[in-house]
């Protein structure tokens, strides 16, 4: 078992003594945007031509869906949201902090990414893990 | 090239067979279709066999195990919900290519219940409602909801599909369910991802469906030009690069370069086509290739649901099976299903459902990963 909470993705970053965040990869010659390890470009082709940065915190609700009915042990409803990143990428995760109402929820609107414990979740290793969220900017 | 035709074409009734293997639910809807042109399995010179599930379990050989093994080459073809689509497209080619003359192509599908997608990777920890949802009814209430973002499409608007389709199974005795849904019903059902009720979401459910396929110079050899189907166009996409393809499978632009690249094959623009059996995996789905397909202009979706274009006796009838959201979505069946359908328009052979003077007709196929099928048909001159 690990000492402390492992990455919930492998693009979650958690440097020693630094602030957890998502690390992108950028395409050099075509500017696309990846999540997660790569060395080629997909968009255009381009090899062994990637960088990465670090992904914005903020960003805006692109899309999204109320989910009602889950897998077992998940609490409903809850909003699965897909938010466009400032300075490039896009993330799926769970939009918390505003109710899962339609009438509530607005495209377009701005969302910060938070860093918490996956909801209790562990392995079979019992390894507990960072997740991300998004709760309203 | 000459002309590939399908000459033999059926489905069994869709539902639950849980008694049944795959190989004889697949070898039912063959034999229905050998016997649709009166030819029998000896006939066959190859067999292209679309099954998802037992994708690494020779189910095309398992069913000749069941019907003839006459020692034919046998392809079997996975490709998510355009696997059918797929296999029929695979046994076209070869008839086109002159490898072969006459061909069976054949879709099976048997499904449990429940939701499909989300279960993600096997390492550490469940992802589904914690990193958003997988699930297939997300996916698409997410899908629709960027239809709503640029084009303020309503729940209601989405509900009506479903009110349509189901209606429109009514007629279809070979539909999981003959059920009338009006709308105040769809939308009052259990809400499974907003905007996808339960009674938006297709049916999980056990199916089959064949077409024999043959060249224009076999066919008429023997005599059976009659009630032939002219396979105008055959094309299949997977999905091009998109910004958020990471975590939004994109369902439109793959159909957008299929449908332009099928009407360009068959040289026909989509107002020539009569009527159109189209991926309605979940009601937001539906809207959303209505434009893909050219249907109508951006962003007039749902004005054309509003306006009863695409039901039974409208301009453009869409679905007039009931579609996925009422004859039931056999993953690997569906794609032959569908040109079951429209081909038994052109025949002019589809009783109470029948789209009067159906002369051309589109199916559309979307398996997400991605892969679409489109197939444009004619009844033969």
């Amino acid at each position: 078992m690990s000492d402390g909470p492992l990455p919930v993705v492998s693009y979650l970053k958690m440097p020693e003594g630094g602030k957890p965040y998502l690390e992108g990869h950028r395409c050099d010659v075509c500017g696309a945007v990846f999540l997660g390890e790569r060395r080629h470009c997909s968009k255009c082709g381009a090899r062994d031509s990637m960088s990465t940065f670090q992904l914005s915190n903020r960003g805006t609700l692109y899309s999204y869906s109320i989910v009602h009915r889950s897998f077992p042990g998940n609490d409903v409803p809850y909003i699965s949201a897909i938010v466009d990143l400032e300075g490039g990428g896009t993330i799926k995760g769970n939009l918390i902090g505003i109710e899962a109402d339609p009438e509530k929820i607005s495209f377009g609107m701005p969302v910060e990414v938070i860093f918490d414990d996956a909801l209790g979740r562990k392995d079979g290793d019992g390894n507990s893990y960072l997740s991300y969220f998004f709760k309203p900017a | 090239m000459a002309d590939a035709y399908v000459v033999g074409v059926d489905m069994i009734k869709f539902g639950r067979f849980p008694e049944k293997s795959v190989p004889q639910l697949g070898a039912e809807a063959a034999l229905l279709a050998l016997d649709d042109c009166g030819l029998t399995i000896k006939d066959m010179q190859a067999l292209y066999c679309g099954n998802l599930n037992q994708a690494s379990g020779m189910v095309g050989q398992r069913l000749l195990q069941e019907i003839g093994q006459t020692g034919i080459p046998v392809v079997n073809v996975s490709n998510a919900c355009a696997t059918g689509a797929t296999a029929f497209r695979e046994a076209w080619m070869s008839v086109k290519a002159d490898v072969y003359d006459i061909v069976l192509a054949v879709g099976v599908e048997q499904m449990g219940k429940g939701l499909l997608g989300g279960g993600g990777g096997s390492k550490g920890i469940s992802k589904e409602g914690l990193l958003g949802s997988g699930t297939m009814p997300s996916v698409f209430a997410e899908a629709g909801l960027e239809h709503t973002r640029n084009h303020g499409t309503t729940f209601e608007q989405f509900a009506k599909v479903s009110v349509k389709n189901h209606h429109h199974s009514t007629m279809n005795a070979k539909a999981m369910y003959q059920i009338e849904t009006p709308l105040e019903v769809v939308m009052n059902a259990e809400m499974i991802s907003y905007p996808n009720t339960k009674l938006m979401c297709s049916v999980n459910v056990d199916g089959s469906a064949a077409a024999v396929i043959a060249s224009e110079q076999k066919a008429r050899e023997l005599g059976l030009m009659d009630r032939a189907i002219k396979v105008r166009a055959s094309v299949l996409t997977s999905d091009p690069w998109q910004e958020r393809d990471l975590v939004m499978p994109d369902v439109n632009s793959c159909t957008r370069m299929a449908s332009k690249s099928a009407y360009e094959m068959a040289g026909v623009g989509p107002e020539d086509i009569d009527l159109v059996e189209l991926h309605d995996c979940f009601a937001t789905a539906e809207i959303l290739h209505y434009e893909n397909l050219g249907l109508c202009e951006e962003g007039e979706a749902g004005r054309l649901i509003d306006d009863g274009d695409v039901e039974l006796g409208g301009r453009i009838p869409v679905n007039v099976s009931g579609g996925l959201l009422s004859k039931g979505h056999p993953l690997g069946a569906t794609g032959i299903a569908n040109i079951y359908e429209v081909s038994t328009h052109l025949r002019g052979e589809a009783g109470r459902r029948q789209v009067e003077d159906a002369k051309i007709g589109l199916t559309h196929v979307i398996g997400l990963g991605s892969a679409c099928g489109i197939h444009i048909l004619e009844k033969a001159a």
